[in-house]
């Protein structure tokens, strides 16, 4: 036990400190933790990484990576479309969750959106690295050029370029909205005056006037309305980047649905990795509470459900259609190079999650922190699968080659991992990582309703 | 390095250098450092290995002393570069040359002399710097491709210098990849003595007192295959001036063995000239007629145009047969109706088989002889048999006709011969004429006399034109050995290889398209081979190095080779005819009559006697054989340092950048070994290491080796790419032997391969049937009832095409898998190489690739060639989904690349189901960056692509403008056959075609739809609707098999 804690309020011994107070003080008045050098000490050696790689990517050539033809996407592509997928947990909780007055979503949103945030960060970073070209990215932006040449609407890479740039816009907006009157409240708690200042500054002005909450709960209910389609628009429109395409195993109209439910899976699953080890670290069992862990692991075998069913179905309909290149394909992951892969996904995102049935497990944190990794493991096999087995056998067998992961490609996505998680512990160390007001607002109804 | 303190002396050095470049300013700078080189002292430190200032760096250095270590540094770098550079000037033409147009590209007429024969080429040729070979449609060995039917008015002339040209010949890789050795930046470049670089003068210094007054006594000229008449006189001049001195001609890979086979039955080494436009039925006793020698265009011309089932006469399709017997599976064995993996002994004994069935006396082989006929099914000869008597197509006028390879030994050859005479094939589908190549000996048993006269010590000069002993003479004679005793050594070479490094002098070779010289084609047409580039080097031609040894050192190649025309020459005015030669790229009536012969049966049969007396008994033991062959990219090394070739993927392996050895999979399966895995293959007291490599068609217990590979002293693209296999090889069995170990290795050996299944995996990629049911239902056969995708609708409007709309055909029944339209491609496209990794990786660049697919058993099987180019889909996959509009539709049908537009994100190759769209994962195009003789090989009209970009054949879009210019200028629409795509000019069989389907009249429009019942789209079930289609590919097996 550290040497901090002995005087603050801890979950087990909650004293008389405010919500307020015990959220803030984990920013403003205790010290930083030692674990917390150490894991952001990591991550930022994989953020260092990550640019190495990044340089290097660019001074060489998407060559260096195990791209070919014809797998011409890659790891790149596999792991934008996992943190874009990660990325979903967010919206989910903060919109359609606070649409659907489920309260319970106060003690996890904040960081949830924070992750949505980081994640998409992250994903956004490679479909720009992936060019080519990446300095001509800006082709892609409709910007009136005097050449008359506008992007190519007709292509999912665009609509992907406006999905991922509103939902990561959106996304932006709703956490920080979330966040002006917590900035406020630790703007007046600090007691040094840069730390004021900074906080002061992002507050903006909020001095919690009546009016002020007011106009900020009709704001945020609209944010909250405009982030909920963006759920289910944005991993649809990822996947139709492969629903469009006429390669077998990409050419599946379940792909939005089925898409959506996986994104909703792994956010779920990247949200309890995130969460039970920050509740102990941070001594918060009592606001992130099993009850809460319970709820998501119910998301989240629903959402694997779904997922199962797409599976089950892309496997059905590769049969029924009767089209031999679909069917082939279904061989081709079942029997072909990447099999073991492919069994392992089966694993990981069908059979494991079942033991989410069982109230023991989704009340244990620490089998529940497991499970989520072997989800987000699954996940990105999932998205390994569909993006690489499908493209490496495709219609010619005299143009069949294999895809094999070179180093670079295997530090991009540790890299990618290093940043969010830098940016995570940056978070969690600078901003309240629970709503502190919206904690206050529970705790004051489920009181007066008591 | 030592610490102690330095000696003022040497310390000052630099300083000193320093201070005197200090003390000029100005325009007398670079004199005054070559005053500065002159000086002694300066020599001297030159000449030290570690200049006394090195020591120095260990201490402290200041910023001062870093200056002056820098100023002298750049005074020395500018010693460096010495050489003295090729007059340039910036000066536009004051009076443009009258024919030199900036941006068109001008033709001149020469020809290649490759094993042992001349090929017709035409070169383009931009502001004076060749680029790009064609065939040369004039010249019997590369038959013209192309628009040579139609229009053939107007400006479609095949004519040198004159406007645009829209008839070619065919031509194969190697003339192909010629113009790229031209540019090679590790061409020998300078006159070496020993290793040090001296001067022609030097040379001629040190010859004449070797030469005065000996009668040539020791004088040994070592050249390759001879086939021009001028260095023939010439040498013949040379062994009348030396009557002591001798000509011995040797290539690794030549005919010597037909020659010998020619010389049992006739008395004479004559040549048999094939003619396939009247053979109905050909039997091939290893024989790779369609793709390799210098034959072969013509062949497979022929050969396929007999296969041909023109939309014409659909109702009574006829079609020529081919039996083919072959030790190791090539592209002619797998195109045969009937095929044969026979070990190489047993190609005899069916030989002798069919003569004997064929009534000819004969004896039948036992069934107790060695090895009787193993592996040959009785309904089999039985049905060749017949079929060779009595398989005549309507007309009449064809006969049948039996070819013999060069590996095989001298009585299959002689064999052969008697039974085209027995089968009357003589003068119908067989001529004889006297050989191509000046001296036609046995070059096996040429070269064992002359290393043998060079061991004794008889060889005092030993001039070597050409050729690279060292690395591919038999290795039973030790000829390297041998070479050590002779006291002076001149090699004359476009590489400084592994025979230069162990000569006196290396002197460079001019190339091809450097120097003046002429060659005979197989039926003796001569070309008068024109330069079309100063030697870009110190190069020299082979007329020139003869001359010099014959006292005339002063003259050129062109006084020389004009010289002995001018002396042949009768009749009309010499200088119209020998413009007109020049311009056509043949000389009239120069082809060779042919021979009457009279077939010596005794002298076969008595050599059958010994033959069998020698083979009795032998060759029974389990060990294994080998088979040694050219490589069909590099052929015998002398390719190996062009990347186009050696990234060519090879037929049936697929392999580039590597030989490997081929196994049977039943071999394989017994010695456990599996691909890439390496084997020790030993044989003549000598092992190789090498991958295995399982082909299927290769006969069980016979291990295929190619030569060629394992340079030591080549450039950087040869040296050390695969396995060199000559030390296994002997004089004796040049071609194959028994008694070969192959012992499996733990070690592997990665092989860079661009195809990887060869299955069709029951999909209908390559269509075909045979002939039989086309004959059943001429107009819908049963083997095409496939293939049609629903038509689907769409939200598009369909494109509408007012002008033209460009399309293509390829005839797979055609297509013999010979590689040409690649490597036209590469170099009509400027398509980078990009190395055996980057290979290994699958990110090979070439824009048509031939795809083949294996059918029937596995252990002898046949292959469909497929090229595949962009299909140019009318409902292209890949332009809708390309973010930012770089591949779009033309309004003519083409699907364009826009490369400054893309963005590479590789959307479009995941699209593409024929998956021939190319990225440049890498920058590829570095090395043309890095060295400046390789900008000189591009392509003008061609965008050189930048890392980053996805790239794809553009149909020749570049071919398609310049056509599209002159019809303008001209006021009138393109004709058809006017744009003939790199692929297509090159292509020998015509099994490309292209053309406007817009035109009803066009070749290409009656190739496809309702006109040709065999047309069909590939994967057309996607609804892509590609407008490159296919027709099926059409076999004639025998129905009594």
């Amino acid at each position: 036990m550290s040497s901090h804690s002995a005087e603050l309020p801890t979950s087990e011994n909650p004293g008389d400190a405010t919500v307020g107070d015990r959220i803030s003080s984990i920013v403003l008045s205790r010290g930083t933790p030692l674990w917390w050098f150490a894991g952001f000490g990591l991550s930022f050696l994989l953020v260092m990484l990550l640019l190495a790689s990044v340089g290097y990517l660019f001074a060489r050539g998407i060559g260096i990576w195990g791209n070919n033809i014809p797998v011409g996407w890659g790891f790149a592509i596999v792991n934008f479309v996992w943190w874009v997928g990660i990325g979903h947990a967010g919206t989910l909780i903060s919109a359609v969750l606070l649409l659907c007055r489920q309260h319970w979503r106060t003690s996890i949103n904040r960081f949830a959106e924070a992750m949505t945030l980081f994640a998409v960060a992250c994903a956004g970073l490679f479909p720009l690295i992936h060019l080519g070209r990446p300095h001509y990215f800006y082709f892609m932006i409709p910007y009136p050029a005097t050449t008359g040449m506008w992007p190519q609407f007709r292509s999912p890479l665009m609509w992907d370029f406006f999905a991922i740039g509103t939902y990561a816009l959106v996304s932006l907006l709703f956490w920080y909205v979330g966040l002006i009157p917590d900035l406020a409240s630790m703007r007046d708690r600090s007691r040094k005056r840069f730390v004021q200042v900074v906080y002061g500054f992002f507050a903006m002005g909020w001095r919690g006037s009546a009016r002020h909450w007011r106009r900020y709960e009709q704001a945020y209910l609209l944010l909250g309305g405009l982030a909920t389609p963006l759920v289910v628009s944005v991993h649809s429109v990822v996947s139709l980047d492969f629903a469009v395409g006429i390669i077998p195993g990409w050419h599946t109209t379940v792909f939005p649905p089925y898409f959506v439910a996986g994104a909703v899976f792994s956010g779920f699953a990247m949200v309890l990795t995130l969460a039970i080890p920050l509740r102990s670290l941070f001594r918060l069992r009592d606001y992130v509470t099993d009850d809460h862990l319970d709820n998501m692991a119910k998301v989240m075998l629903t959402a694997g459900l779904i997922v199962a069913y797409g599976y089950v179905m892309e496997i059905f309909m590769a049969w029924y259609s009767g089209d031999e290149f679909e069917w082939a394909m279904i061989l081709n992951r079942m029997f072909g190079e990447y099999r073991a892969w492919y069994a392992a996904l089966w694993i990981c995102n069908i059979f494991v999650p079942q033991l989410l049935w069982f109230r023991a497990v989704r009340r244990s944190p620490a089998v529940l922190f497991v499970l989520a990794l072997v989800i987000n493991v699954g996940m990105w096999l999932e998205r390994f699968i569909i993006v690489i087995v499908s493209l490496h056998h495709d219609f010619l067998p005299s143009s069949w080659g294999s895809f094999t992961p070179t180093f670079w490609d295997w530090a991009t996505f540790a890299g990618t991992i290093g940043l969010f998680l830098a940016l995570l512990f940056l978070f969690v160390r600078l901003l309240p990582m629970i709503s502190i007001f919206e904690m206050q607002e529970q705790l004051d109804r489920e009181a007066n309703h008591a | 390095m030592t610490n102690e303190p330095m000696a003022p002396r040497e310390g000052n050095e630099l300083v000193a250098l320093a201070r005197r470049l200090h003390g000029h300013r100005g325009r007398r700078y670079w004199r005054s450092l070559e005053e500065l080189a002159d000086s002694p002292q300066f020599h001297d430190y030159l000449q030290r290995e570690f200049p006394g200032q090195a020591a120095s760096l260990l201490g402290d250095v200041s910023r001062r002393r870093f200056l002056q270590l820098m100023a002298a540094s750049l005074a020395l770098a500018g010693l460096n570069g010495c050489r003295r550079q090729p007059a340039e000037s910036i000066v536009p033409y004051v009076r443009q040359p009258e024919p030199l147009v900036p941006g068109e590209p001008r033709y001149y007429a020469t020809a290649m002399p490759h094993d042992g024969a001349a090929m017709g080429l035409l070169v383009e040729s931009h502001m004076a710097r060749p680029t790009k070979v064609e065939g040369n449609p004039q010249h019997p060995a590369s038959p013209a491709t192309g628009a040579s039917n139609s229009s053939g008015q107007g400006d479609s002339t095949a004519a040198t210098g004159g406007g645009r040209v829209s008839e070619f010949g065919a031509s194969n890789t190697f003339a192909q990849a010629a113009v790229l050795a031209l540019y090679d930046p590790d061409r020998s470049q300078a006159i070496r003595r020993g290793r040090r670089i001296s001067t022609w003068d030097a040379f001629l210094t040190d010859l004449q007192p070797r030469l005065q007054g000996r009668d040539g006594r020791g004088l040994r000229i070592l050249t390759e295959t001879v086939t021009s008449p001028t260095l023939a006189a010439q040498l013949q001049a040379l062994t009348e001036k030396h009557p002591r001195a001798k000509w011995v001609p040797f290539d690794p890979v030549n005919h010597s063995h037909a020659r010998e086979g020619a010389r049992l039955a006739f008395g004479r080494p004559l040549q048999a000239i094939y003619d396939f436009r009247r053979a109905d039925i050909v039997l091939s006793l290893d024989d790779d007629f369609l793709t390799s020698g210098s034959g072969a265009l013509r062949h497979a011309r022929q050969f396929t145009e007999r296969r041909r089932v023109a939309a014409a006469d659909v109702n009574r399709p006829e079609m020529n047969r081919l039996y083919a017997v072959e030790t190791t599976p090539t592209p002619t064995g797998m195109k045969a109706d009937h095929r044969l993996a026979l070990d190489p002994t047993a190609v005899v004994q069916l030989a002798i088989a069919v003569a004997a069935r064929l009534g000819m006396n004969v004896p039948e082989p036992s069934d107790s002889s060695a090895g009787a006929l193993d592996g040959v099914p009785p309904s089999w000869l039985d049905a060749l048999v017949d079929d060779l008597q009595n398989y005549r197509l309507s007309g009449g006028e064809g006969g049948a006709l039996v070819v013999a390879g060069r590996w095989q030994p001298p009585i299959v050859h002689a064999l052969a011969h008697a039974i085209n005479e027995q089968l009357g094939s003589v003068g119908v589908t067989v001529r004889y004429t006297q050989a191509a190549e000046a001296q036609p000996v046995d070059q096996f048993a040429a070269l064992a006399q002359l290393v043998e006269e060079m061991r004794d010590g008889d060889v005092e000069m030993l001039v070597m034109l050409g050729g690279n002993p060292v690395f591919n003479a038999p290795a039973d004679l030790k000829f390297t050995e041998a070479l050590e005793k002779v006291p002076c050594r001149v090699h004359l070479s476009s590489e400084y290889d592994e025979t230069s490094n162990r000569c006196h002098w290396h002197l460079p070779r001019a190339h091809l398209f450097e120097s003046w010289s002429d060659a005979r084609a197989e039926d003796g047409t001569v070309s008068i081979i024109q330069p079309l580039i100063e030697p870009l080097y110190d190069g020299r031609g082979d007329h020139e190095a003869v001359a010099s040894l014959l006292g005339e050192a002063n003259k050129t190649s062109k006084e020389i080779v004009e010289a002995h025309w001018r002396n042949q020459h009768q009749g009309d005015e010499f200088n119209a005819w020998w413009r007109r030669t020049l311009h056509d790229g043949v000389m009239t009536e120069s082809a060779r009559p042919a021979e009457n012969t009279e077939l010596d049966f005794g002298a076969i049969r008595e050599a059958l006697d010994s033959w069998r007396s020698s083979h009795d008994g032998a060759g029974d033991d389990a060990s294994m054989q080998i088979v040694f062959r050219p490589d069909p990219t590099i052929w015998d090394g002398r390719f190996a340092n062009n990347g186009w070739l050696q990234e060519l993927p090879k037929p049936l392996s697929k392999l580039t950048w590597d030989n490997a050895a081929l196994l049977s999979p039943n071999t394989a399966e017994r010695l456990g070994l599996e691909n890439e895995q390496v084997v020790l293959v030993r044989h003549a007291d000598a092992e190789v290491e090498l991958p295995a490599w399982i082909l299927p068609g290769q006969p069980d217990n016979v291990v295929t080796v190619h030569l060629g590979y394992g340079r030591t002293h080549a450039g950087r693209i040869a040296t050390g790419a695969g396995s060199n296999v000559y030390p296994l090889r002997t004089s004796q069995s040049p071609w194959f032997a028994a008694g070969v170990e192959v012992r499996k290795t733990p070690k592997r050996r990665a092989l860079a391969c661009t195809q990887h299944h060869h299955l069709m995996e029951g999909r209908r990629l390559v269509v075909g049937g045979t002939l039989e049911q086309l004959r059943a239902s001429p107009s819908h056969p049963e083997f095409m009832e496939v293939l049609h995708g629903e038509p689907e609708e769409s939200f598009y409007p369909p494109h509408e095409y007012d002008g033209y709309k460009w399309g293509m055909a390829i005839d797979l029944s055609a297509c013999v898998g010979c590689n040409g339209c690649v490597v036209a491609c590469q170099a009509e496209n400027n398509i980078p190489v990009v190395g055996k990794e980057e290979v290994a990786r699958g990110r090979e660049m070439h824009w048509i690739r031939v795809d083949q697919y294996f059918s029937g058993e596995r252990d002898n099987p046949t292959a469909e060639f497929q090229p595949l180019p962009c299909m140019h889909c009318e409902l292209a996959p890949c332009e809708p989904v390309c973010p930012v509009a770089a591949t779009s539709h033309s309004s003519e049908g083409l699907n364009e690349m826009t490369y400054n537009r893309c963005v590479g994100t590789r959307y479009c190759a995941n699209n593409c189901p024929y998956k021939v769209r190319r990225f440049n994962y890498l920058d590829y195009s570095s090395d043309i960056q890095q060295h400046p003789s390789l900008h000189l090989l591009q392509n003008p009209d061609v965008t050189v692509r930048s890392r980053g970009v996805m790239e794809k054949c553009t149909y020749c879009v570049q071919r398609i403008s310049a056509a599209r210019i002159a019809a303008e200028k001209q006021d009138r629409s393109i004709r058809d056959g006017e744009v003939v795509t790199a692929c297509q000019a090159a292509c020998p069989t015509r099994a490309i075609e292209f053309g406007d389907l817009n035109d009803p009249n066009s070749r290409v429009t009656r190739l496809k739809g309702e006109h040709n019942p065999l047309d069909y789209a590939l994967l057309g079930e996607l609804n892509t609707r590609p407008r490159t289609t296919y027709s099926a590919a059409l076999r004639n097996p025998n129905p009594k098999l």
